[in-house]
This record gives C-alpha cells, structure tokens and sequence, in this order.
C-alpha cells in the first residue's frame, strides 16, 4: 500500500511524519541499531554502593581477558574530570568516593558484550563502605558530613512577596510527597563513537536532547577542542528529559579514542535506570489562607527537593517549583522557601513538567482542601481564584502571556462523563484487571480535578536560542538546524512551516547534527516556539530574498508580494507566478537564529522577571476504586489545554495522550522505590508502566488563543498534558474513598489501610 | 555441542543423564531473563520444545484428571476446552506476563522455577494436582506440597525432568484472582485460588510466604461451618482465617502487611463467587 | 568467545547461517547483531516491553526470551519480513496516517502484535485490543493513536470506509 495525501501539508494540517515510514517497517536508525566495521563494544563498571571510599582500583585481570581492547578508570580521563549542565559536580568516573550506587568507576571496550561482561566482572575495586546521606532533611539541618566538597546544599531559594503578616478566616495545610519518576523511554542510552583516521577529532552518534551542549561538555572532558568533536544525532527512542544530561557520551568516545577503534555503547534497561537522572522526589508543605469566598490571600510553602548525588538541572527544577507555588491562581501574598539538596540518592534533574509537576501535585491538593473547608465545588474554587494576563505573581513578574485558563476549565467541565458502570462490566474494566479481584459492588466511582500553569523555556537570564538555516533551490526548500528529534515531531512541524512560509511542497531537511549553531535543548516545551520560530525566521529571511528577486525581474516593489497557497502574488496587482517558476535557477540560503526575550534572576526574595511565557491546561479525572484492595482504574481524562495555535492536530493529540499516560503513570503506579541508597526495582518487571490496559478514555478540547508573543502563535504543548493529570487522578481517589491522601504515586496500602 | 534438541521423552531424559549441568529450557520466560541479565550462564542446554510428550493435554472425563504436558504454553490453558475443565487455571494463565508471555511460558518452566508469585501454583496446589517427574531410569509423581519445599526450590533431582501434571477435576466452583499494581502484566503482589469440590472448600495462597501456602485450618472451619451457610459475615471471617494463615513479607513489591490483607479480601470475594452470593 | 556455536535459522523463509555465537545469545540479539535485521527492539531484554516481538511459528513472542540457539527449525518471521517490496502492510500504514509512532521505538512490535491480533480475529473488541496489546509498552503514545489505527485496519478489513 502507499499513502497518498489529499492537501498540502502545511500549518494547521495533520502532517504525517517524514519518518513514520521507516519507523513503521524497522528501518528507522535508532542511536542502538548503528554498527561501524571493525567497531568494539563499550560497558562501564558501576558502584554497587550509595556512598564508599574508594580504596583501590585493580583492572589489571580485565586487560588479560581476551578480546578486551581497553580499560579505563578516572586516570584516563585526558580533560576536565568533571561535568554536568549547570555546575561541573559529576566526576566522569568516580576516583576517590562514589557518592550513589550506579556511579561509573570504569569502562571497557571489547569484541562482545559479554567479553565486556566478564571484563567488568574482573575489575576488582576495594571500597571503605560508609553511611550515606539518604534523607534531605540532614543536609538541610547539616547533621551529616558533606558528601561534595561543594556541600549538601544545591540551591536554596525563598521567596518573599506582598504583606508576610497577611492572614484570612480559611486556613488549610498539607504535606505533599511526590515519588521518584523514571522517564524510562524505552529507547535506552547508546551512542558509536568513530575516531578521525589522524586520531585528532572524533565524531559521536548519539540519542540525546542537546547536541551541542553534549559536545561542549564532552570536549572539556576528552581535553579537545569543540570543533574537533562532531556530534550526530542518532535515532532518539523517546527522552522526557533523560537526555539532556550526558551519560555515555565521555566514555564511549575516550574508549574510542583510547583504541583508535569505532566504539558502540548501549546501556540495557537496568543500567539505564542507574545511568540517567529521574524525576526529583519532593516532599512539599503548603498553607493557604483564604477568606470565606474561596478567594486565596496568602501561601506559605516550603519545598525540599532531593537531588541526589550531583546537582544536574536541580537549581532550575527548584526554582520552577517555588515559581509555581500558586498554580495558575491570584495570590497576593506568599512566603516560601526551597531547598535542593545533595544525598546519596540516585541524581535527580530533568523530567517533563520540570519541578512544576511536584508544585502543582500540592496547589492542587490544597485547593481541593480549600473548596472543602469553604463548601464551594471544586471548579468554582478554581474559578474564583484563576489568573488573568496582566495580573502580578508571586515573584513579582507580571503575566503577560495569554491566559484562557477559564475556558480550560469549562471547557472540561462540559466534556460528557463516562457512562456509569453496567451491572456487569467486562472484568478488564474494574480495577485489578485481568487478576479478577474486583466484583461491580466492591468498586466506588470518584471524579477530581487538577489545573495547572507551566512555564515554557528557560529561564532565569539564560539567553536561549535556536539556529535553522532554510536553501531554496528550483522550488523545494532543505532545511538545516540541530533541533533534536525525540519523537515529538519536530521533523513533521519544520517542513510545515516552510511550505506555509514560501508555498512550496517539497521540503526536506539535512542531518541533524553540530554542523549548524546550537538548536538549545529538546526540554521546556521549547522547540516549537524556539526553534519553530529559528525555521520560520530563516524561512521568511528566504522569501524576503525570493520577493526581492521576483520583484527586480517583473519589475514590482517587493513589498507587494505575498505567497498564495503556491504561488506568488502581487497583492495589488496581477502577477500570480507559481513559486516552483520564480525560484528556477534560483538559490538561496538563509540562516535565522530565533532569541525569546530576556529574563533575569530571582533576587534572595525570589522577585524578578524570571519566566518567558506559560500555558495552562485543566484536567478532570474519572477513577473507579476498589477501596478495599486499594486498586485504581482511570476511566476518563478530560482536558482542555491551552496550545495558543495548533500547527498539527495529530501531533499535539499525541503530546497530550502521552502525557496524559505519563502523569498517571505518575499518579498509581510509577515509582522508583530507593532504601538508604539502594534502588530496589530497576526493571520494567518492578518499575511499572501504564499497558495498554491502563489507558483511560482521553476527550481533548485544545483552546487556540493566538499568543502575540510567540512566534507562530502557537505555545509548547509537551509538558502541560502530564502535570495536572496527577493530582486530578489523586483528587478523583480521595473523591472516591474519603481518604486524604497526600502522596504520589498512591499505592493500594494508601487507599485501603 | 552445546545445545540438544531431543525429540522424544527418552532422548530427554538420556541426555540429561550424561550432561548433569545442562539446563532445561522450555518457554525461556524464565531462564532467558536470567541469561540476559547475566545472573545464568549455561554452558549447555536441553531445549525441551520438540519432546511430543511435553506437549500434549488431555481431559480424561472418566477418571476425572486433566494431564497437562510441561511445555503446553498458558495461552493454550487460557480459552477453550482446558478453559472449560479448570476454569481457575485459565484465569491464572490469563494473569502471566503479557500475551507474548503466555505464547511461550510454561507449567514446567513455572514448575522449575517455583516462586512463590508463580501464578500457575497456587491452582496446581488447591486443585491437589500431581506433578510428574522423569529420569533416564526411573518416574515419579509428587504431590504439588512434596514438589515445592521453598522459594525457588523444589524435590527435582538432577537428573529429572518435569514432564506435566495430572490436575483432578472438581466437581464445583473454582476460581483465581491476583493483586498487581497495573491492570495487564504483573507479577503477583498476593494471590488465592480457591476450589470446591464435593462442596468442600480447598484455598491456597501464592506471594504471601516462602512456598505456596495451602489454609488447612481456614478450610476446615469453613468446611465445618458449611457452604449452605455462608453469607457475608461469614465470608469475612473466613477472609480473616485465612489471612491469619499467611506468612507474607515486605519487599519493594508490597508490603506484609498489605499482602496480608489482600489474601483476606480476596479470599472472602472468592468464596462468595463460589457460592454465587 | 570460548563457547562457540553454528547453526541455521530460518528468518522470513530464508536460512540464515550463525557461526561463532555464543549460546546465551538471544534470537533478538543474533536477529540485530548477527543478522543485520535491526528491525526488532531491544528496550527491556525481560519481556516486559514487547518491541522486539516476532513470531516464531505463527506465535508472537519476545525474541529477547528466544534462545537462538534453540530455534534451529522453527520459522521466524519478523518486521523486515512483512512486506518485502518494500511497500506497507495495512498496520504499518494505518499506524502511519493515524499518529500511532512518536519515537518509533515500540512500533516494530507493535505492528508485529497488531498483525498477530488482527490475523487471528477479525473483530477484536476493545478489551480483546487492549489485551492483545498489553505486552507492548509504548512510552510516547499513551495508545491513543495506536487503538485509532487498530479501528482503522479493522474497518478498511471489513470494507467500511474511514
Ligand atoms: C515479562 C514476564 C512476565 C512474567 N509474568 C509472570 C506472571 O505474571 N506470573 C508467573 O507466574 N510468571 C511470570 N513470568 C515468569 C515465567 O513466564 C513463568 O514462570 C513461566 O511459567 C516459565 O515458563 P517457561 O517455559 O518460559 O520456563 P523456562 O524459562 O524455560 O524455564 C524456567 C525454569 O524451569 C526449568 N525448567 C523448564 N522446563 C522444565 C522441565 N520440563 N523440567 C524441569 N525443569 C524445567 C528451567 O531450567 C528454568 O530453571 C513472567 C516472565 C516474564 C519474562
Ligand atoms: S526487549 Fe524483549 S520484551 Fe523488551
Ligand atoms: S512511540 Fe515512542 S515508545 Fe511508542
């Protein structure tokens, strides 16, 4: 069969993905399936200890092991020993101490993976066991020894703002814990590394979100220069913020360096739980005080959040969090204070929702205890407490963006409810499912809600941009940036804005990888605003060039020209030329590098202008709950997101399904289980993800209010579907069961004791 | 050559005989995890595939026995006529891993591992089937108690291999159901079967302690109590005999307490299937 | 390799000689490393992910639990062998036009347990959908797009236009 297509592909249509086609029949490169003659495998030996000394290090039995090319440790590393993405706190290899089990000690290359195996099982390591630092409070209150020489402390940040003696007649408090999130893409970590022949450069492909930030830190690393380290982007099985950190990258490319040999390095599933940052797990107090109409006056918070061994985004994923203290709600008065702290845990950094998940999970269990204490519903609460474009928030910064949280909200509250259960309801339908446990009367049905406000890009100063370059060759267009593709679909949106742009139909784009400026990451719902807006400039900057030079030939002032579907127009006259004529014999090439305005650092207060821009989204859970066994089944999620412009339905739907999938993974299931520093359930045998089987029915509404600021009008759409999902399918048990429960995920224990 | 293919029960067992390190290998379910995640490293291998011995099932209504081969993968036992004879093995089939899962694992291969959550097990127990073993030299049957002694042992010799089980029919209801935290493939938090037969109730209870435990004392006192009388209440004291009878731990699974509880609960739901109250 | 081992499997009709495998090496490993048929994913290599599904005499299994070794005349069928011409089987392209691949990374076993399904019953339900496709973990999709493209094969099968 082949697909045959009925309009142009072009803004605001479903394109399908340039891609689905080899994906579909397995041909599609992923980063796993590359191979290079003569190519050696790489493994790296990891510290089954959250916290030891390092005694000694004995490779020497390795090197005897036939087939084993090469053995690494710490004194190989030619550069900087350390890394990271925001301060270089992660050794590449541990020497004297490791600070978490899983941390790297070495790595091998050899002709097999399981020569690599027995390779690393003759690495003999001596280590001085010691107690680690597992739980945030003692690196708050100081009372174990620093595990870093830059401390236990990441970041600590308060934020002051309004009257801090405010007080109203409804007062209500909460402690929220949030559980440890794997991204767990199901594509794990791998990159070939292939060394130039003159031993001077090395190119490296790689599943990652950042090409250029992975090569700036792997360049200081392998003590070359940047341009001598070329990055290639290899097929990316998903990411969700797992990538943006480096992980394999030094050691395969030092393995490759070291053996003048091609080297490939793929973690399997367990070693990916241990060779990636999760989700931060957060332990929240809240207090709200409101006056009796609902309306909130003043929050008080604070925010422990538990980085783990070394500090990858924590600062950042701390500061989004204490921002979005007040959820998308007015709050005049605020008094919160954040910690991220160093522990013996496994590291914690980027994960979809960015610190914002944790945040909303309590905003939104307090708002439910609010409508409670107060007796109004649950929507009105909300209602009555929204913010509007313009209002001031808690850290002084004022919301400019567009702001249609009220249609969010009842645009939800319209969507049909599922229909009650039947008397005899298929047994895949109740909770527990194909185990048979539940009967239609042990079953309690809860409805919740949760909404949320997320901000988009990074911020805090950070001058982020994008690079694209757009050629214009004989009417189709090749377009070149280094935006990585993750699966989000950034390769089907591209070519959709330069067909919209410069009416043209063929357009292709070139390899992805460090040849062009940087694209920033794929993370922060940024790269349909970013490097979106760096396609569409460059594309623009082309069909100024192709006005100019149709207008010169027929004589016409180029600011008369316009695009009409494929053609070229003169918009007050009657040339119409198609644009697959007027760019005959004609190149040229445009490179476009988009900015997003500036923000600042917070003060010690937390004020200051420190977010780009936000989306906000509303979602109603529908749960059935065995309460006696404590089993959960979703049944529905209704959501209406704020997307500012939808550019291609299909794709944002499957933004909002996935996310929707991973916020209830978050909310019943998902949890990586950590016992004084040893994590207990690194597979997908004991790490659970939602099956097929736990998807609930998904109803979507997606609000298109145009957002002047962006660049195609059209916000982020990747994070906000799994961020107030959580605390909806919580709110929908508590519904359920009349139990308050505090924590995610809930665990049957939590419902039926 | 490192891996044998027999294709019959006595090549089998003669091969086993001189290669006493060999490991066994039907579905792979098990074993190949192991391999994979290098806990296993077999320097030989019987693959027991192709023995037409092994996969063969067969409902002899006059003796009232089910004989299930050791290599009859669940997604046989799921539907159809197995389905019909032992409704509650088809339930716990339908409960192992995902349908890939059930295309290839095995009673022998549950059998030869013998955890505690083996979802198979507890049916096996509370049906009182019997489990036969075979060397080159001799076979013998093993009652489901004889045959496992522990987490992840069994009375296996060496040089035996599992060649099926012999399940008795019952005359009543019977009937699975297992507690995991997602709605399709899970490995089992707590699980109960639970059988009548000549209106006798026979329970036993899989992830709750070191081997699948069979509630001697809870069956008694509902047998004394009578299925004619059971009613909710006495469902529920039931559900606590039986809870009291399990032996759980903690783990990152599930905690004791909360495996405790679920047996009781599901204990108690399952007798009022039984008695369809 | 001390091990050593040669055998002959028979991947889409067609014998592939193994030489030099060591014998703990999965189908799924000699499938993408030996065989040049990356097709099939590794994501788990415990057979909870089902992206590296094929079948093995007509049955869907996890090639990761496959001990090559020991399946020596059995016939393997995996993604590559679908449709050889190179065009797209009704899965693939309904998965395709529907939104069912993001990353990708799931799709080739879960196109294997799509054909699977739909081969062996022509009107699935949606708990028989969800339950054939419970062993295939896709962590972009949240299945939505999936179960759209199920209904949309299952329809253009029965002659109903979408
Ligand atoms: C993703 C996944 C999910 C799973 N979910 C479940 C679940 O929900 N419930 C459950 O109970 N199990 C589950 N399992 C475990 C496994 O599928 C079962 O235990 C299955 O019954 C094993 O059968 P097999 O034929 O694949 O065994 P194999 O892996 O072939 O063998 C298992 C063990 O038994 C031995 N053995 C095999 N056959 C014989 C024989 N004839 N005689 C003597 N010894 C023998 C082997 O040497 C090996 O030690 C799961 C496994 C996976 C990978
Ligand atoms: S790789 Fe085989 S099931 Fe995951
Ligand atoms: S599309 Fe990425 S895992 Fe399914």
């Amino acid at each position: 069969m082949t697909i045959t297509k009925t309009q142009r592909d072009i803004l605001g249509s479903s394109a399908l993905r340039p891609d689905g086609i080899s994906k579909v029949q397995g041909d599609y490169e992923f980063s796993s399936d590359l191979h290079a003659e003569n190519m050696l495998w790489g493994a790296t030996l990891r510290s089954p200890h959250p916290y030891a000394r390092i005694v000694s290090i004995d490779v020497s039995a390795a090197w005897k092991i036939a087939g084993v090319e090469c053995v690494i440790t710490a004194d190989d590393v030619p550069g900087q020993l350390t890394y990271g993405l925001i301060s270089e706190d992660q050794p590449v290899f541990a020497n004297d101490v490791v600070r978490y089990m899983g941390e790297p000690i070495a790595a091998v290359a050899a002709d097999h993976p399981e020569t690599c195996r027995r390779a690393l099982a003759a690495i003999h390591v001596v280590y001085e066991v010691l107690a680690p630092l597992t739980n945030p409070e003692h690196a708050i209150d100081e009372s174990h020894e620093p595990i870093h020489p830059d401390g236990n402390i990441i970041r600590r940040q308060r934020i002051v703002h309004g009257d801090m003696h405010a007080t109203a007649p409804i007062v209500v408090e909460g402690t929220y814990d949030i559980g440890m999130q794997d991204q767990a893409f199901l594509g794990t970590e791998s990159a070939l590394a292939i060394p130039d022949h003159d031993g001077a450069g090395i190119e490296v492909f790689v599943a990652t979100q950042w090409l250029h930030e992975d090569r700036k830190q792997m360049a200081k690393c392998l003590g070359m220069p940047e341009e001598k380290v070329r990055l290639v982007l290899g097929g990316v099985g998903g990411a969700f913020g797992a990538r943006e950190d480096i992980s394999l990258q030094v050691h395969t490319a030092l393995l490759a360096m070291r053996t003048s040999r091609p080297v490939k390095m793929q973690y399997g599933r367990e070693e990916s739980f241990f060779g990636h940052v999760h989700r931060h797990p957060a332990q929240i107090w809240m207090r709200h005080h409101a006056n009796t109409d609902g309306r909130i006056v003043k929050i008080e918070a604070r925010f422990v959040f538990d980085g783990g061994a070394y500090s990858s985004t924590s600062s950042a994923v701390l500061i989004n969090g204490v921002t979005h203290t007040q959820g998308p709600y007015q709050c005049p008065n605020a008094i919160v204070d954040g910690y991220a702290v160093r522990t013996n845990n496994p590291p914690c950094g980027a994960m979809r929702g960015f610190g914002v998940v944790q945040a909303c999970f309590a905003h939104e269990g307090q708002m439910d205890k609010l409508a409670a204490a107060t007796g109004i519903d649950e929507v009105e609460i909300r209602l009555r407490n929204i913010i509007h474009t313009g209002d001031t928030m808690i850290t002084g910064q004022i919301l400019e963006s567009v702001a249609p949280l009220e249609r969010c909200i009842r645009e939800t509250a319209a969507m049909p409810l599922p229909a009650e259960m039947g008397l005899q309801p298929h047994e895949l339908d109740l909770p527990g499912g194909s185990g048979r446990t539940a009967d239609r009367r042990n079953i309690v049905r809860g409805i919740g809600w949760g909404v949320s406000m997320k901000n988009l890009m990074y911020s805090e100063g950070f001058d982020d941009y994008s690079t694209a370059r757009c050629t214009l060759t004989n009417g189709s267009v090749e377009l070149k940036f280094a935006t990585s593709e993750v699966g989000q679909g950034f390769v089907t949106l591209a070519p959709q804005i330069a067909r919209s742009v410069l009416g043209v139909d063929e357009v292709t784009y070139d390899t992805i990888d460090t040849q062009i400026g940087s694209a920033g990451s794929t993370s922060a719902s940024r790269q349909t605003w970013m490097s979106g807006g760096a396609v569409d400039g460059a594309c623009r900057m082309v069909r100024e060039r192709l006005f100019e030079h149709v207008g010169s030939l027929h004589g016409i002032e180029p600011l008369r020209l316009a695009i009409d579907d494929t053609d070229i127009i003169d918009t007050i006259g009657t040339l119409r030329i198609s644009v697959q004529e007027a760019s005959a014999n004609f190149t040229v090439s445009e490179t476009f590098e988009y900015h997003h305005r500036q923000t600042e650092d917070l003060d010690e207060n937390g004020q200051g202008n420190c977010h780009v821009a936000f989306a906000f989204v509303a979602h109603r859970a529908v749960v059935d709950v065995d309460v006696e066994l404590g089993l959960v089944k979703v049944v529905q999620i209704a959501t209406a997101q704020d997307v500012g412009r939808v550019l291609n339905p299909m794709s944002v739907t499957g933004q909002i399904e996935g996310g929707i999938a991973q916020g209830l993974g978050l909310a019943v299931m998902e949890e990586i289980i950590v016992t004084n520093g040893i994590v207990r359930n690194p597979s997908f045998t004991d790490y659970l993800l939602p099956t097929a089987l736990d998807a609930p029915q998904v109803l979507i509404s997606m609000i298109e209010e145009p957002d002047p600021q962006a660049p195609m009008g059209a916000k982020g759409v990747g994070e906000a579907p799994c961020i107030s999902v959580t605390p909806a399918i919580v709110a929908a048990i508590r519904n359920a069961t009349g139990k308050s429960i505090d924590r995610c995920p809930v665990r049957p224990q939590d419902i039926c004791f | 050559m490192p891996v044998f293919i027999p294709s019959s029960l006595a090549e089998a067992t003669q091969l086993l005989s001189t290669n006493l390190d060999a490991h066994l290998l039907t579905g792979g379910t098990d074993m190949m995890v192991e391999v994979n995640f290098n806990h296993r490293h077999p320097e030989t291998v019987i693959a027991l595939r192709k023995v037409p011995e092994f996969q063969q099932w067969n409902i002899d209504s006059n003796a009232r026995v089910v004989h299930i081969g050791s290599s009859v993968p669940y997604a046989t036992m799921e539907h159809g006529e197995l389905a019909k004879a032992l409704p509650a093995l088809a339930e716990a089939a339908r409960t192992v891993g995902s349908p890939q899962i059930r295309a290839a694992g095995s009673l022998g291969g549950n059998l030869g591992t013998c955890s505690p959550a083996g979802d198979s097990l507890p049916v096996l127990s509370a049906l009182d089937a019997i489990v036969h073993l075979q060397s080159e030299k001799a076979t013998r049957s093993l009652s489901f108690a004889e045959f496992m002694v522990g987490p992840k042992r069994n009375s296996r010799q060496p040089d035996e291999i599992i060649t099926g089980v012999t399940i008795p029919l019952t005359n009543g209801w019977q009937g699975y159901a297992k507690v995991g935290v997602r709605n399709a493939m899970v490995i089992s938090v707590a699980s109960v079967c639970l059988a009548i037969h000549d209106g006798k109730v026979r329970v036993a209870l899989g992830s709750v302690g070191p081997t699948i435990i069979r509630c001697s004392e809870s069956e008694a006192w509902i047998n004394s109590v009578g299925l004619e009388n059971v009613d909710h209440a006495i469902a529920q004291e039931f559900g606590a005999k039986v809870r009291a009878e399990s032996r759980p731990i903690d783990d990152h699974r599930s905690t004791a307490e909360y495996r405790r509880h679920a047996v009781g609960v599901l204990a108690a739901r399952l007798l009022l299937r039984g008695v369809q109250k | 390799m001390s091990e050593s081992e040669h055998y002959t499997l028979t991947v889409n009709g067609v014998e592939r000689k193994v030489s030099d495998a060591w014998i703990g090496e999965s189908l799924l490993y000699v499938l993408r490393e030996r065989l040049g048929l990356p097709g099939s994913k590794g994501a788990c290599e415990q057979g909870e992910c089902g992206s590296c599904t094929v079948f093995v005499d007509n049955a869907a299994v996890c090639s990761c639990l496959v001990m090559a070794a020991t399946a020596v005349g059995t016939q393997i069928a995996t993604v590559e062998g679908l449709n050889e011409d190179g065009s797209l089987t009704d899965v693939q392209e309904a998965f395709v036009t529907e939104g069912a691949v993001q990353c990708g990374f799931c799709t080739p076993g879960l196109v294997m347990a799509v054909h699977h399904l739909l081969d062996h019953n022509d009107s699935p339900n949606e708990q028989e959908i969800k339950e054939a496709l419970s062993g295939n973990i896709c962590r972009c999709t949240g299945y939505g797009r999936i179960f759209a493209a199920v209904d949309t094969v299952i329809s253009v099968r029965k002659g109903i236009s979408s």
